[in-house]
């Protein structure tokens, strides 16, 4: 099959910003909706969902002159669901804790949009060196996302940050912000922001 | 609009003058509105001065102010002209300042401001296109925010100057005990000589206002008269269910549901315009502060009714065109 698209440094650099998953793309909501309550889950999830993209990428980049059209969606399920399952019994061996912080969304991440779309567009069609880029950059435009949006929350939520006391002993909590009307409200204004900042572009452009 | 003037330019002057409708201009303004919104809420202000002393100007002086300050400051950032000027920010300022505890500290009130600006009014496009009542927005916000200084809880404290403050509001001895016996009498809790968010107090202030405001037709008079009969109508088929519960009379003037009747279910922009609608708005809104009063966790239930109907308010007014006279009713426009 022949290598025709994006090189792998395109591939690397559009999964940060101009294809954001998250903020461009609006995959991937649920674990960005669900689990930015404070940064130390957020990353987590960022850190699991990023092993299973990249091992996803690799394993279809290599057997994609076997797969056929009909099955293939099986087949990147199925490659998912495996790493997940790595992912999942890791954290719940290693990191008891935030593996029950996290609870159902870590096994969720089967259904995590971002990674199937990232193996149908790219994997599938492209070399191994550019699916592992595509998906490092993909994994870190999840990460800025899942940041910004859990960075906003805990620090106005608690005044901390990873924890840390950021805003000292007499910050009030806003204790909706960590709540999920707080995520709601976190991502509308970052989409608001993203996309201003797009039309703002476009007319000093024009 | 009054009528365009006839062209200057124009040498023989009709006979007939002809114009476009409308034909009838009214002098009603959104300040004007606005105005007398803020003279409705002058006797519920003074009585809370009355029972809170200077806690409760200054409250509703903190809201009011950083509600106009954030008006100010968003409204530039969008690059609009400042609609400061047609008092829509000083209502809900004065709004949600009124539906404050009187000891809420400082940041409750202006992070209040902000949110009701922000996120209520002004990231919709300004006034006349919010979904949400914004001072409600800013109210509900602060109230599960900051649960511990501003939640029920919060309304009690023992050794304060005020007497009225040493007892628990009224719906929440209702909620605690489980009864309506230890309530303070019907008397009291009509003028108001009860615990509560400072604006919610007085029944009779509230009434007085709010009939000014029908009067001068700045609020409709159906939403309030549907929030009285829906409350009312539910609350006595509960009462005669069960008698150990609030009675009809003391859900109609305990606790903040003359206040959101009046001040905040009537809310021109977040209230259905159709005569229907604003019937059905007002049961619903009674209807459902009796639900949140009587079933949840919180004592009182106006600001998510408000929210609620809020919500519902878009289909509403689709549901309840008005049939022109002469005519069936349009069909919706398709877009």
């Amino acid at each position: 099959m022949p290598d025709t698209g994006p090189t792998a440094g395109e591939r690397f650099i559009q999964g940060i910003i101009p294809e954001n998953p998250v903020l461009r793309q609006l995959l991937g909501l649920c674990p960005t909706l669900a689990v930015t309550g404070a940064m130390a889950p957020a990353m987590t999830m960022v850190g699991a969902t990023a092993f299973v993209l990249i091992m996803a990428n690799i394993i279809v980049a290599l057997i994609r002159p076997l797969l056929k059209p009909h099955l293939r969606i099986l087949v990147f399920t199925l490659t998912i669901a495996t790493f997940v399952t790595i992912a999942d019994r890791f954290l719940a061996a290693f990191m008891p804790g935030m593996s029950e912080l996290l609870g159902p969304y870590v096994p969720l991440i089967i259904v995590n949009c971002m990674i199937i779309s990232r193996c149908e567009i790219c994997a599938s069609k492209q070399s191994l060196p550019t699916a592992v880029a595509d998906a490092f950059g993909v994994s870190l435009g999840f990460l800025i996302a899942l940041g910004a949006v859990a960075g906003v929350r805990e620090i106005l939520g608690t005044g901390q940050f990873f924890g840390i006391t950021l805003l000292g002993k007499g910050f009030p909590g806003w204790v909706l912000m960590i709540m999920p009307p707080g995520a709601f409200i976190t991502l509308g204004l970052l989409l608001g922001l993203v996309n201003w900042n797009d039309q703002r572009k476009k007319k000093t452009a024009a | 609009m009054s009528e365009p003037a006839p062209a200057q330019a124009d040498p023989p002057k009709p006979q007939l003058h002809v114009a476009p409708s409308p034909h009838l201009a009214s002098t009603a303004t959104t300040g004007g509105m606005m105005l007398d919104v803020l003279i409705g809420l002058l006797p519920v202000t003074v009585m809370a001065a009355y029972y809170f002393g200077l806690h409760a100007l200054i409250q509703v002086g903190i809201c009011v102010g950083s509600c106009m300050i954030f008006e100010l400051m968003f409204n530039a950032m969008r690059g609009k002209p400042a609609s400061i000027l047609d008092g829509s920010a000083a209502v809900a300022g004065a709004i949600l300042g009124l539906s404050m505890p009187w000891n809420a500290p400082w940041y409750a009130g202006v992070v209040g401001s902000l949110v009701a600006m922000g996120i209520g009014k002004i990231i919709f496009g300004g006034l006349g296109q919010n979904i949400f009542n914004p001072a409600m927005v800013g109210r509900t916000f602060v109230m599960i925010s900051f649960s511990v200084s501003i939640g029920s809880a919060a309304y009690v404290v023992h050794d304060a100057p005020m007497e009225v403050v040493t007892q628990a509001s009224p719906l929440s001895v209702a909620k605690e005990a489980a009864g309506a016996a230890d309530l303070p009498g019907l008397w009291a809790l009509f003028i108001g000589n009860v615990n509560g968010s400072l604006g919610e107090t007085c029944s009779l202030a509230c009434i007085i206002g709010g009939l000014w405001m029908v009067l001068r037709r700045s609020a409709a008079w159906r939403t309030p008269a549907g929030s009285v009969l829906g409350l009312a109508v539910i609350s006595l088929i509960a009462q005669l269910i069960d008698p150990q519960s609030l009675t009809m009379l003391q859900h109609l003037v305990g606790g903040a549901f003359l206040f959101g009747a009046f001040f905040i279910a009537t809310d021109p922009v977040t209230s259905p315009v159709t005569p229907r609608g604003q019937w059905i708005f007002g049961i619903g809104y009674g209807v459902l502060v009796f639900l949140i009063r009587q079933y949840s966790a919180y004592p009182e239930g106006v600001a998510f009714a408000i929210l609620l109907m809020n919500a519902l308010t878009p289909l509403i007014n689709r549901w309840t065109i008005p049939t022109p006279v002469g005519g069936p009713a349009p069909a919706l426009v398709k877009k």
